[in-house]
């Protein structure tokens, strides 16, 4: 309801500054630490409260996927699938009822996501970089493995119901491309299974390591 | 003889006052006296000790984290103002690090001293939050037996009180320098989820860690 103060309000709770304390390589400072954050109002906290401050995801026990600049359809497709039990099911949550939104609200924390872009969260090996870019440009031809920029954008950024790759989590898209047919059962779904069932798994972590990097 | 006698006695007093605790674990003797430090409060077995709690079992990153914003007085809660920041001020980085592995090896005893009535809404809210008041799942970053991960606290087994304190006092404008989201998570608890919680956690007895945890 309020979308447009949350605008407002977001950008300066994301530039709230705040001094890192703990385990400096060069000791410890005496500064008191002056971190207040300014956290945003409504329901986008409660999915922040997880997803990170700016949707740039956070590594819990779980792995909560980056949400920053994701395609609203990506978004709210997952969030269906969860409500209707064609993914996630088999985890200690339950991630329909954590993910439980109206269709209204869906659409408008969808449309909120779309605006962020903070720094990509990155966490893969930086030397499988290049063989990562190679897939991701051209696919693994021997293999029938398309490239991914094809339908998920040349730079990653999505397109439609393709989801954005670019920053997202390295050992999320890893765990992702894995288990899709175990985890990931529903229509929209149906596509990646064959292409993430030919990748090896050298190929998973390279082209996950690339685009954890991708801003 | 007499004089032989006193000596051998007092020789022996001042042998069995090293710490046998550090020995168990092959431990110098100057680390040893800085787990003494910590354990005249925090219990001999590291189990937590009145207002200390358990250090035994938790996570290496984050005993060393808490160690650092002692020392920075980040963390400001205020049994931590009376008690951590005095003792951490003559710390340094290295001798945080060996306690806190120290400490992360020792095997993990559950406080069980929770409301048992509660236990049960407890395990709903940490297991899948209440999304209806906007409060997230504890489960998801603190694991599904409260074992913790990184520099993500292990919760599993800390006693009623602590945990019930250390939520609190969120709510009372302490320690918002704690690493996000968990001051805004606090905000999101009332009195009876945060009963509920302390309850539930106390009877929860994780998994000892790993050798590297």
């Amino acid at each position: 309801m309020k979308v447009i103060g949350l605008q407002l309000a977001l950008p300066a709770a994301i530039l709230a500054i705040a001094i890192s304390l703990a385990g400096a390589a060069s000791g410890w400072g005496r500064e008191k630490a002056a971190r207040v954050r300014v956290h945003p109002e409504g329901k986008i906290a409660y999915c922040m409260d997880c997803h990170g401050m700016g949707g740039q995801g956070y590594h819990g026990y779980l792995i909560m996927p980056r949400l920053a600049g994701q395609t609203p359809e990506y978004i709210e497709n997952q969030l269906r699938a969860f409500a209707e039990h064609t993914r996630g099911r088999g985890l200690f949550i339950n991630m329909a009822r954590v993910h439980g939104l109206s269709p209204e609200l869906r659409s408008s924390l969808a449309a909120q996501f779309r605006s962020f872009n903070p720094r990509a969260f990155g966490g893969g090996p930086r030397n499988a970089a290049d063989t990562g870019r190679k897939i991701f440009e051209e696919g693994v031809p021997e293999a029938n493995i398309p490239a991914c920029a094809a339908c998920h954008g040349p730079e990653g950024q999505g397109e439609g119901q393709n989801a954005r790759l670019a920053g997202q989590l390295f050992p999320y898209t890893v765990n992702t491309l894995k288990n899709w047919g175990r985890d990931r059962t529903g229509d929209t779904a149906s596509i990646m299974a064959p292409i993430a069932r030919s990748l090896s798994q050298p190929d998973i972590v390279a082209v996950a390591a690339y685009m954890s990097n991708l801003h | 003889m007499k004089l032989i006698r006193w000596k051998i006695a007092i020789l022996a007093i001042v042998c069995s006052a090293l710490p046998s605790l550090a020995g168990d674990v092959g431990l110098d003797a100057d680390v040893g006296a800085r787990v003494r430090n910590c354990t005249w409060c925090h219990g001999t077995s590291a189990q937590g000790y009145g207002p200390g709690p358990r250090l035994a079992g938790q996570r290496v990153r984050y005993l060393e984290n808490q160690l650092a914003r002692f020392f920075a007085h980040a963390r400001d809660n205020p049994l931590s103002q009376q008690y951590m920041w005095p003792a951490t001020q003559a710390l340094n980085p290295l001798a945080a690090h060996d306690l806190a592995i120290y400490f992360s090896l020792l095997a993990p005893q559950a406080a069980n001293d929770g409301m048992k009535e509660l236990v049960g809404v407890g395990a709903s809210i940490y297991m899948d939050g209440a999304p209806e008041n906007d409060i997230v799942s504890c489960a998801a970053c603190h694991g599904p037996n409260g074992e913790g991960i990184g520099e993500i606290p292990r919760l599993g087994g800390l006693s009623f009180a602590y945990l019930k304190r250390r939520l609190t006092e969120w709510n009372e404008g302490f320690d918002l320098a704690a690493g996000p989201p968990m001051p805004h998570i606090a905000s999101r608890l009332g009195p009876y989820e945060i009963d509920a919680l302390a309850s539930y956690l106390s009877f929860v007895q994780g998994i000892p860690n790993d050798v590297m945890p």
